[in-house]
């Protein structure tokens, strides 16, 4: 399966605005997190567990065990600062 | 009239709030909140301020927060322009409009979107400084706590 992780912010300057991953298994937010981190030093240092990242899929804030399906939209972002 | 805009140009209260309530004869009471972006902030000047926000999924938030809004409030209408882009102090950056047929509600509600607005809708800022330093935004703990005064729990400045 294939999906579309898209990036914001400062993590957007960090990785770009977004990639396109193709995926053997089913997969969590959370476990496609730790593929990334896995993935580059690049990655490692902008999504690594200690900093503060928020997840959408498909254009809803979703939380780290929600799965994701085929054709998906992803975003990794930092917390939001609006308003 | 769309509810959600999310926009690079400035937007006029005066006319906003007009075309809110017009045709509407029931309304008694309309409340409104501008954000404009200070000079300083954290003991930092501020020369520019740059908004980045996420295109649809932005909408949809606010969107969803306003549908939440009608749930809770007995409001009449309701309107939320955000702006995106490069702004400067003085520069209005948001703005929400609420109408009701008595004032409780309309600022009741008008205080719960800018609440939800501030941890829930995708947009980060970056701040540039006069030297030209740039950094971007934290979010703030405090704004969580704003919105869980409505009952509603909210992580967005967690680690």
């Amino acid at each position: 399966m294939t999906i579309t992780v898209r990036y914001f912010a400062s993590l957007r300057e960090a990785l770009g605005p977004s990639e396109t991953l193709a995926l053997e298994v089913p997969t969590t937010l959370g476990a496609l997190r730790d593929r990334l981190i896995a993935s580059s030093a690049a990655h490692a240092a902008a999504l690594g567990r200690g900093r503060a990242v928020r997840a959408a899929l498909d254009q809803a804030i979703a939380d780290e065990s929600t799965t994701i399906a085929d054709g998906a939209e992803v975003a990794f972002f930092p917390p939001v600062t609006g308003g | 009239m769309p509810r959600v805009s999310v926009q690079t140009a400035d937007f006029d209260l005066a006319a906003e709030v007009a075309a809110l309530r017009a045709g509407d004869l029931d309304v008694g009471a309309v409340t409104s909140f501008v954000g404009t972006v200070r000079a300083g902030s954290e003991g930092r000047a501020v020369r520019a301020m740059e908004l980045e926000h996420y295109p649809g999924m932005t909408e949809r938030a606010i969107e969803a927060m306003i549908d939440r809004a009608f749930e809770r409030f007995s409001i009449r209408g309701a309107r939320v322009i955000h702006r995106v882009g490069v702004l400067h102090p003085g520069d209005q950056i948001v703005m929400v409009a609420v109408t009701s047929s008595h004032r409780g509600e309309a600022f009741q509600a008008c205080e719960f979107l800018m609440d939800y607005l501030k941890t829930q809708a995708p947009f980060w800022k970056k701040e540039t400084t006069p030297d030209g330093q740039a950094r971007w935004v934290d979010a703030r703990v405090a704004d969580d706590e704003a919105l869980r005064r409505w009952g509603i729990a909210a992580g967005n400045a967690a680690p």
